[in-house]
């Protein structure tokens, strides 16, 4: 394989986007970007633990035995959640709080697991932290525009600070309380892939199927 | 290791037992046990490591957090004042739930009647037929916090626990100075569902909790949550202890039934006569007399 570092890090952010192209990991992209401290937290916990998590079964692929390699992948990013997740309750407590169970659900998050099996297991170190951290980019992306679009049109602020001054408060900004209901990720994903694939035309899958015309007598 | 183990067989007793077992495939037995022990004792290394060395600053923001609550509910939160220092005006005291006198010789700011628990010298077995709010055992001590303004007592800030639908609920009732009237409520502490009956700790929703009547005329708590809305909101400041009414009621939370009736459950128990009633009912009396 013919792998340049720049690819590897920046392919996941436009071209192969684990979130808009794999459509991978939105479960806790709906989830967490009601509003946009959280989602850079987030952000940050599940690239670290992908890029580590990558580069720590990369450096033992040669030694994980077929049958249980998931299970070795799963022990090794679940300890890395562990970790994440008490470092944030140590240092970022409000904001953690937040989170909740979405930090631990990390583990769950089939971006860290799909990476593992796919790349880590079959390169180097240093192509799988880069990956890693790629596709942890890629994820971000997504979800910081999402949480942007929500805490601006569903609150008037951003990281908190008032950007529209709303109606309740004296100023002029009517909120859309959807943007703050799950239902509002889903739409602004799907705004986004759709703006990217425009973008990027050959990222529209081919139909799975063929509309064919039929006529009359062959069906008989 | 692409050697098969069979041509070694002759010169692998010489050799130590690892050297014989890195000749094996990877994927015989010996090797996939020997790759998962090694897995998982390096992963519980790291989780312990993190855990341990990480408490102190955890238990730190805890108590930050606990404190934080304390302040909020008393409306003594200040963008000014750092939390310590504004806790520091707070009196903490110790209290003797059976007897509602405050205890002397426990030293009160480093008491945690949660931790308390665990002493069977200070635990007591709540009987079933008491135990509304579901938490079957809790400390013969329990910590109240008085706010004083101007040297006369003006909060008393009460904790609380009971269990809703999945979890114990955790928080902090404030109550004004009659000893009757709630002045704040907050969690600290819950897993209740996402979105519905974690609607507990929406602002909104405590809010409603400020002003109603924790005890009817006779000292029994009637306060509750129903299901559904309070239908009149009228002026009940000259109604306190008559009987039920709106004085007593909080909007339910829709969706939420089942965490709402927790929450009943815990200010029933709370302000009942195993909980905080004896120690309020002297609060009252002092009241009377002065």
């Amino acid at each position: 394989m013919n792998l340049r570092p720049r690819d590897v890090l920046l392919d996941p952010i436009f071209n192969n986007n684990p979130l808009m192209l794999q459509v991978l990991g939105i479960c806790s992209a709906l989830a967490v970007t009601t509003s946009l401290l959280p989602s850079l937290l987030m952000c940050v916990a599940l690239t670290s633990v992908a890029a580590v998590a990558n580069a720590a079964i990369s450096s033992i692929r040669h030694q994980i035995p077929r049958n249980i390699r998931i299970i070795v992948q799963m022990a090794i990013i679940a300890s890395l959640v562990v970790v994440v997740d008490e470092v944030l309750k140590a240092y970022a407590f409000e904001t953690s709080k937040q989170l909740s169970v979405f930090v631990g659900l990390i583990i769950t998050n089939c971006i860290v697991l799909g990476r593992a099996e796919t790349f880590a297991m079959h390169n180097g170190v240093g192509w799988s932290f880069l990956d890693g951290l790629g596709n942890g980019l890629g994820y971000s992306f997504v979800l910081i525009v999402v949480a942007v679009v929500r805490e601006l049109f569903g609150a008037g602020t951003l990281m908190g600070f008032t950007i529209l001054p709303l109606v309740s408060e004296g100023g002029w900004y009517n909120p859309n309380g959807l943007m703050l209901l799950p239902p509002a990720a889903f739409f602004i994903i799907g705004l986004l892939i759709w703006v990217i694939r425009s973008w990027k035309p050959k990222q529209i899958e081919e139909n799975q199927y063929q509309i064919h015309e039929v006529h009359r007598t062959e069906i008989v | 290791m692409s050697e098969s183990p069979g041509n070694r067989n002759l010169p692998a007793d010489n050799r130590g037992w690892l050297a014989r077992l890195r000749a094996m495939p990877k994927d015989s037995v010996p090797r996939t046990l020997l790759v998962a022990a090694l897995v998982s004792l390096a992963c519980s290394i790291l989780v312990a490591a993190a855990a341990v060395s990480l408490r102190p600053l955890q238990e730190q923001n805890k108590l930050l957090n606990k404190q934080k609550n304390i302040l909020s509910v008393a409306g003594l939160l200040d963008e000014e004042r750092s939390i310590e220092e504004a806790f520091a005006d707070i009196d903490v005291r110790v209290v003797d739930l059976q007897t509602g006198e405050y205890v002397s010789d426990i030293d009160a700011a480093r008491f945690d009647q949660y931790e308390a628990v665990k002493d069977p010298q200070l635990v007591v077995a709540i009987a079933a037929s008491d135990d509304v709010a579901g938490i079957r055992r809790r400390a013969r001590y329990a910590s109240v916090y008085l706010v004083r303004s101007e040297g006369e007592l003006d909060k008393i800030i009460l904790p609380v626990n009971g269990y809703g639908l999945w979890s114990t609920m955790y928080g902090f009732v404030a109550v004004e100075r009659d000893a009757n009237t709630v002045a704040g409520l907050q969690f600290y502490q819950h897993a209740e569902t996402p979105g519905l009956g974690s609607e507990i700790d929406n602002p909104k929703w405590l809010r409603k909790w400020q002003g109603k009547i924790i005890f009817d005329q006779q000292g029994n708590p009637q306060i509750e949550v129903i299901r559904g809305k309070v239908r009149e909101e009228g002026d009940w400041s000259g109604a306190t202890r008559t009987g039920e009414g709106p004085q007593y009621q909080i909007d339910g939370i829709a969706g939420a039934t089942l965490t709402g009736n927790g929450v009943t459950n815990m200010m029933r128990y709370w302000f009942g006569s195993d909980g905080f009633g004896p120690y309020l009912r002297r609060i009252w009396e002092q009241e009377d007399k002065s």
